[in-house]
């Protein structure tokens, strides 16, 4: 049985880094959700203007493919280097489950993008929308994460207009329920819920009016866009005459309160934390403390972490590729890349690596994020790709400095390592070959 | 966390390439049956347009098309659309058909991930809400194929299929990616992974297939998909299925469906090719977890609905016509005055298939293949 530190390092962190200690206990978990703010310094690879006036620059240059090219190729890089300081912040900090907190969020409120030039939106999506809310209200983040226009566009409440409204009328133009739908479905209720595809159509009638300022990329609302009247969700009516911004947060209060939210959201934290198919009883307790505190997070963590399922042996679930990426850092130790080229370099092969292995940054298969169980991920393809990427990164770590792999192995494992991968690594024929085992060990890729 | 996850969906914006599971099955005698399933709900009503429906042009201002003008006439009452104009050979060569107005019988919520589960189990319930375990109706239909080698099926791709799901032992192939370690690395890894169940027989299905080709860019999904599927077929499966993405239009539906409609006409032109002289005992069914709405949106799209398309293709298949019973589009008659109606149960459709290319009973297709299925008159597809 694994040591208390080692779960919590490990089952609610990012693993172990050379030269920190492993949190105590939940305890110390929770001071972590409880830090502010600037704990883990926002992300300031570009300023946003200057990213929105090369988006802008790209969009101009149409017709002039010279130009365009030259201009795509910017914007990747800028995207790379961004990659690269999002992905050092999280595997480098002290505070690992912080960022697994984000993480979770950032998944469960899954946004994406198709077009290089769209990446402005969904850049500080995470920093802005979702990490100031970490330890906060629910009902907060879910306010802040249907004004994003990383979610405006994603889900395309963009194009939705109340087709009374002014504007409606005026260009013949009518709603658009994909926003309103996945927020019952996916956010809140989750699909078990009794909800109809009547609550789904007044609650997108309810959503119309939300916009962004494309210039800005801050959110507005557009009065002239919302549907007139008052609509009916659930059996409760909503807004009226004029129609407001909080009118759409009374509902969202109350989906946040909503049992069934409770309950999807207890599982959903209990399968991501703990294990693919949790304890009846973790999940119950979860939800218990949801409904008590009204959809208060840090309450929620803390019946999370004081359960004795959390401290079960670990081991049942897979790393998602971003985590294992995430604990390869970590465990190296690796100094954060300096700004410019060495950075965009390190964001690109970070970036490679997680496509090869189906995983690549925003982009989700759909608006539910990211599979789960472990039988998803580790299947031949799934584990040929992870074995092509340890290889990779176990060539990288093989050239750089004079570790011995099995003392890698005890640095990234500690008391997770087992008699068999010790004896498979001392058999490595080369020093490369010495480290890529460690990280296609079952320990390493298991939590 | 339920079965859902694994399905990929491609959504309006997150339409990302997606490499999708091939998966085959062999089987004796010389028939074969391909099934597509079309993710994200294609508009069947913008594929195969039912323009002489008075109030057709009335619903979709600006994505109704006439004769000529964004379509070409089939039968005097529907017309193909013209992002999928390259299909019309297979039309005029009587390989191609159509059922309209048919859906599973999932109903309420308009979720891509339950439709997508229902379309894929075969389930009868209407919640799209599954008992664990139940696997996918295709291989359920195997094991009632007499001398069906379910073990001999394969699974292409990155992501887990729930048609083919169950007891069946499904090993997969990767296209894209190869083992790194040399041959020594080999003998480490299977040590590495002897107690790690999981690991170790993803590791043997990893090894199977280490050298394939490399991964095809995302336009040339369909004729990928296609040109696996037809050399498995050639050979000894006798079944295949794989998915195409990217038909959930809400926004610029006219100019959104060209990617998707394109990857469908290449992998159909692409099977009729590639399986050569055996492209006269193949059938294909293509199918969709629902149908979208008859009015179009605010944006020029359409959303969630019922009534959808099934397209029916292959050599084997008697086409030619546009099947179905059309339930109008006038007051009244649309389903939740929103969807076109479903008149028919798409899994009949699939029923027939079965026994009409596999000699499958009609008592074990409406049992134990579909269960709750009624299977009524033969609507004779096959040629």
């Amino acid at each position: 049985m694994a040591r208390q530190s080692t779960i919590a390092a490990v089952r609610f962190g990012y693993g172990f880094h050379p030269k920190q200690p492993a949190p105590q206990d939940g305890g110390a978990l929770l001071d972590q959700a409880r830090l502010a703010l600037r704990a883990d310094p926002p992300m300031m690879v570009d300023d946003k203007a200057v990213r929105r006036a090369k988006a802008q620059a790209f969009r101009d240059a149409r017709g002039d493919q010279e130009r365009r090219k030259a201009l795509r190729r910017e914007l990747r890089l800028g995207a790379f280097r961004d990659i690269a300081a999002r992905y050092e912040r999280r595997a480098l900090s002290p505070h690992g489950f912080r960022g697994r907190l984000a993480a979770f969020w950032l998944d469960h409120f899954t946004v994406g993008f198709k077009n290089i030039s769209q990446f402005h939106y969904y850049a500080g999506y995470e920093d802005e929308t979702l990490r100031p809310y970490l330890g906060g209200h629910f009902a907060d983040m879910l306010k802040a994460v249907v004004r994003a226009p990383a979610m405006l566009r994603y889900l395309d409440q963009v194009a939705s207009i109340g087709p009374n409204s002014p504007i409606g009328r005026k260009r013949g133009r009518g709603l658009n329920e994909n926003l309103a739908r996945e927020v019952l479905e996916l956010h809140t209720l989750g699909v078990g819920a009794g909800y109809s595809q009547t609550d789904v159509r007044e609650f997108a009638e309810l959503l119309t009016g939300f916009a962004f300022r494309p210039a800005k990329g801050t959110f507005r609302f557009v009065p002239r866009r919302a549907e007139p009247g008052t609509e009916t969700v659930l059996g409760r009516r909503y807004g009226g005459d004029p129609a407001r911004a909080s009118d759409v947060d009374e509902l969202l209060e109350d989906l946040t309160r909503h049992p069934a939210t409770a309950r999807h959201l207890a599982t959903k934290l209990a399968a991501h934390f703990v294990a693919d198919e949790p304890d009846p009883d973790l999940v119950w307790h979860i939800e218990a403390a949801w409904t008590r505190g009204g959809g208060a997070l840090m309450p929620v963590y803390e019946a999370l972490l004081e359960h004795p399922a959390a401290w079960a042996a670990t081991g049942g679930k897979v790393k998602r590729p971003q985590d294992l990426v995430l604990s390869t850092l970590r465990a190296s130790g690796v100094r954060p890349a300096n700004a410019g080229k060495a950075q965009m370099k390190r964001g690109r092969l970070l970036f490679r690596s997680l496509r090869t292995m189906n995983q690549p940054p925003f982009q989700a298969p759909g608006p539910d994020g990211w599979a789960e169980e472990a039988e998803a991920w580790i299947t031949p393809q799934g584990l040929a790709a992870r074995l092509e990427y340890a290889s990779a990164a176990g060539k990288q770590l093989g050239r750089s400095g004079d570790l011995d792999p099995r003392d890698f192995a005890k640095i990234a494992l500690r008391d997770l390592l087992t008699e068999n991968t010790k004896w498979v690594v001392n058999a490595a024929p080369e020093r490369w070959e010495g480290f890529a085992l460690v990280l296609a060990s079952p320990e390493f890729n298991r939590r | 966390m339920d079965r859902r996850t694994f399905l990929g969906t491609a959504c309006s914006a997150a339409a990302w390439p997606l490499i999708t599971p091939v998966v085959v099955a062999a089987a004796p005698g010389d028939r074969r049956l391909v099934v597509i399933v079309l993710r994200g709900a294609l508009d069947g009503m913008g594929m195969v347009q039912p323009y002489g429906d008075r109030d057709f042009a009335g619903l979709r201002p600006t994505l109704a098309a006439r004769p000529g003008a964004g379509l070409t006439d089939l039968d005097g009452f529907y017309g193909l659309a013209d992002q999928f104009a390259g299909l019309m050979p297979l039309w005029r060569a009587g390989e191609l058909g159509f059922a309209t107005a048919v859906s599973t019988p999932y109903r309420g919520k308009r979720s891509h991930f339950d439709g997508q589960d229902l379309l894929e189990t075969g389930s009868g319930g209407p919640t799209g809400q599954l008992s664990a375990g139940r696997g996918g109706w295709l291989n359920r239909a195997l094991a009632l194929i007499p001398g069906a080698r379910a073990e001999t099926a394969l699974a292409v791709g990155q992501q887990r299929m729930l048609i083919l799901d169950g007891e069946a032992d499904v090993s997969a192939w990767s296209p894209r990616t190869k083992l790194a370690l040399g041959d020594n690395g080999r003998g480490l890894l299977n040590k590495l992974y002897s107690n790690d169940r999981l690991f170790a027989e993803a590791l043997t299905g990893a090894e199977m297939f280490a050298d394939g080709e490399g991964r095809k860019a995302k336009r040339e999904t369909g004729k990928t998909l296609a040109r696996f599927a037809a050399g498995r077929l050639k050979d000894q499966a006798r079944i295949a299925a794989f998915s195409l993405g990217g038909w959930d239009t809400h926004r610029g539906q006219a100019k959104r469906i060209n990617g998707p409609a394109r990857m469908l006409t290449d992998a159909l032109i692409t099977l009729r090719d590639q399986l050569g002289p055996v492209w006269r005992n193949t059938a294909v069914i293509a199918v969709t977890e629902f149908g979208r709405t008859a009015r179009e949106n605010g944006s020029r799209g359409t959303d969630h609905g019922t009534g959808g398309v099934a397209i029916l293709s292959g050599g084997a298949m008697r086409g030619g016509q546009v099947q179905g019973r059309w339930p109008g589009l006038g007051e009244g008659d649309l389903y939740e005055d929103r969807d076109l109606m479903a008149t028919d149960d798409v899994r009949r459709w699939a029923a027939w298939l079965l026994a009409g290319q596999f000699g499958v009973g009609r008592s074990n297709l409406e049992g134990t293949v579909f269960p709750g299925l009624e299977m009524g008159r033969d609507p004779g597809m096959l040629g």
